[in-house]
């Protein structure tokens, strides 16, 4: 009885901990959401810490009237097919690396784990020169292209631990059926790597949403603008207007939200599989 | 001879090829194929690319001309990449600092099993949804000296004089900077301990519930030791990340003010995308690459990537 006293006095202050935490970890977030609904006039007078007493979606119309929608448009275009690109890559190697007794295949996967340790930043300004020559400048494809081979490694790390366990006698079981590599690949490896596909997809979608480097060093116009450009842009256009800027991170992080709340495990499990490189 | 070769044809038809055979074969490579040219093309050879540039004196358009280890010379003698370099280093240490711990705290918070703590723990989740780039913006608001929150907030409790300059002032930008950062990455290392420490044997626990450890001292002798390969790899995440860090920074300072948060990586990016000095940059980028590989090296001797790997498969 005494012990479990002590424990519940402990838990007691672990549970404020836990509060304060969660007040520092959402206070912020609930502020971009608070003043994303306050007017001008209101954010410079009103008190900063408490919502909005008459809410207004002005913020909103304004952001989607100055071409935020076609931000939008470009940012799904690019994470859709980098993602797509990503898991059919990544699928099809993985199977090979598993499947394949070869000293060159185990080369190029060793290749692959080396290349978990290039930044991005090492390799921008050949990838800015090559994708200029390439007449891929200021366009989407040139930026879904190195997106898609820094995304590599580690999506093939993931699936090629996941391919892994599937056991020996469902591969020749579609073997004596007749089935080549290919069947195999999309009808055998793919419904059971399920999961792991979802986690790299959801992983994969968060990380080009929200890529900076890649469209700041790769584009320059606004028909190619994607969100986090497109932010950065607003708040240079609307320095002292917060609550418009606030309603453009908002709607910038929409489908973010939407994957969390109905992925959610898929994200959480993407991000501890990939360490959140 | 006839009969063999019927045999070998008829063997792989036995299963149509390649499948319970482990050898390599034509679609097999096609398979391969796409995956390896992207990353050949945009990754490996770029980084490689790199090291060529830095001897280069060329503005990225127009004729390039070779000048060797001069670039390499100056960036060294000029002190700018030092500047950068401890900056680096400064920024790795006080991210490590702010994160681990408190990481580690919060991962064991959210892997008790009371329903509470899985809420809380889907909401600490939340910063992690938002581009660096929204949180640099957000987080310049709240800072800003000029109807900010957080000198709202200290006014009200009386500290200061509310006009306090926390991003403009350059002894403490660089260490807010990490404060921001850390922010938004402590819930990803919390998230990493929490499956961590639900990976710890129940029968741990119980063994020293008999012996009549508190929870003070069941954390030190038990979730401690047993998280050490959990600790070793967001010590790595954390590093690594850190070092080439840029979007936020980016956005809230640009290497301001004057050069106090210039990192590495916004050196680079100064150097090559706004000097359209590509030697300079690719020095810097060299740089870097070589940090990383270190790192991962280091990394690698220590722990092995088997114990690491058998770590995220626990997730």
């Amino acid at each position: 009885m005494k012990a479990f006293r002590r424990v519940s006095v402990g838990n007691l202050l672990f549970t404020l901990f836990g509060v304060v935490w969660l007040i520092i970890g959402c206070y912020p977030v609930f502020y971009i959401l608070t003043t994303s609904l306050r007017s001008q006039n209101g954010y410079l007078l009103g008190n900063p810490w408490v919502p909005p007493i008459h809410p207004t979606f002005q913020n909103y119309a304004q952001v989607i009237q100055s071409g935020f929608l076609r931000s939008f448009i470009n940012s799904a275009i690019v994470s859709v097919c980098t993602v797509l690109l990503i898991v059919v890559f990544s699928l099809l190697l993985s199977y090979v690396v598993v499947r394949t007794r070869n000293r060159a295949v185990q080369t190029v996967f060793n290749w692959f784990v080396v290349g978990l340790a290039i930044p991005v930043q090492a390799a921008i300004i050949p990838v800015y020169i090559l994708i200029t020559k390439l007449g891929l400048y200021d366009t989407l494809l040139g930026m879904i292209l190195p997106m898609v081979a820094f995304a590599l490694p580690l999506s093939t790390l993931i699936l090629v631990n996941f391919v892994r366990d599937i056991p020996n006698e469902l591969y020749e079981a579609m073997g004596i059926e007749g089935a080549n590599d290919f069947q195999i690949v999309f009808r055998l490896v793919a419904p059971l790597a399920r999961p792991a596909l979802i986690s790299v997809a959801v992983y994969q979608f968060v990380q080009s949403w929200n890529n900076f480097l890649f469209p700041l060093v790769l584009t320059q116009s606004a028909g190619v603008r994607v969100l986090p450009l497109a932010i950065v842009q607003f708040q240079g256009e609307h320095t002292m207007d917060v609550p418009v800027t606030m309603a453009a991170v908002v709607f910038s992080a929409i489908p973010l939200f939407l994957a969390y709340i109905f992925g959610g495990r898929y994200l959480r499990q993407g991000m501890l599989a990939g360490f959140g490189k | 001879m006839d009969e063999l070769g019927l045999l070998d044809r008829a063997r792989p038809d036995l299963g149509d090829g390649c499948l319970v055979t482990d050898r390599m074969n034509l679609s097999r490579l096609l398979m391969m194929l796409p995956a390896v040219i992207f990353f050949a093309a945009f990754a490996l050879i770029p980084m490689c690319v790199a090291v060529y540039y830095s001897g280069l004196n060329w503005s990225g358009v127009g004729s390039a001309t070779w000048v060797g280890l001069q670039n390499w010379k100056s960036m060294l003698a000029s002190g700018e990449l030092w500047h950068s370099f401890w900056l680096t280093i400064a920024l790795m240490f006080w991210c490590w600092v702010l994160q681990n711990p408190l990481g580690l705290v919060i991962g064991v918070f959210t892997a008790g099993a009371q329903r509470h703590r899985a809420v809380f723990g889907a909401l600490y989740f939340i910063p992690l949804l938002f581009s660096s780039v929204a949180i640099g913006v957000t987080w310049s608001y709240i800072l800003s000296p000029t109807f900010g929150l957080m000198d709202n907030l200290l006014k009200a409790l009386g500290i200061g004089n509310g006009f306090e300059n926390w991003l403009g002032n350059p002894h403490i930008a660089l260490f807010v900077i990490a404060c921001i950062i850390s922010w938004q990455y402590i819930p990803f290392n919390a998230l990493l301990y929490q499956s961590g420490v639900r990976q710890i044997p129940r029968s741990l626990y119980e063994a020293a519930m008999i012996d009549g450890a508190g929870p003070l001292r069941t954390f030190f002798s038990i979730t401690l030791p047993q998280l050490k390969y959990t600790i070793t790899t967001t010590t790595v995440l954390i590093l690594t990340g850190t070092l080439t860090y840029f979007d936020l920074i980016y956005v809230v300072t640009n290497g301001g003010p004057g050069d106090a948060t210039q990192v590495l990586a916004i050196d680079m990016y100064k150097q090559a995308f706004t000097n359209l000095n590509i030697g300079a940059g690719s020095v810097i980028a060299v740089v870097l690459a070589v940090f990383g590989l270190l790192l991962s090296i280091i990394t690698l001797k220590f722990t092995g990537f088997n114990k690491m790997e058998s770590q995220m498969e626990g997730a």
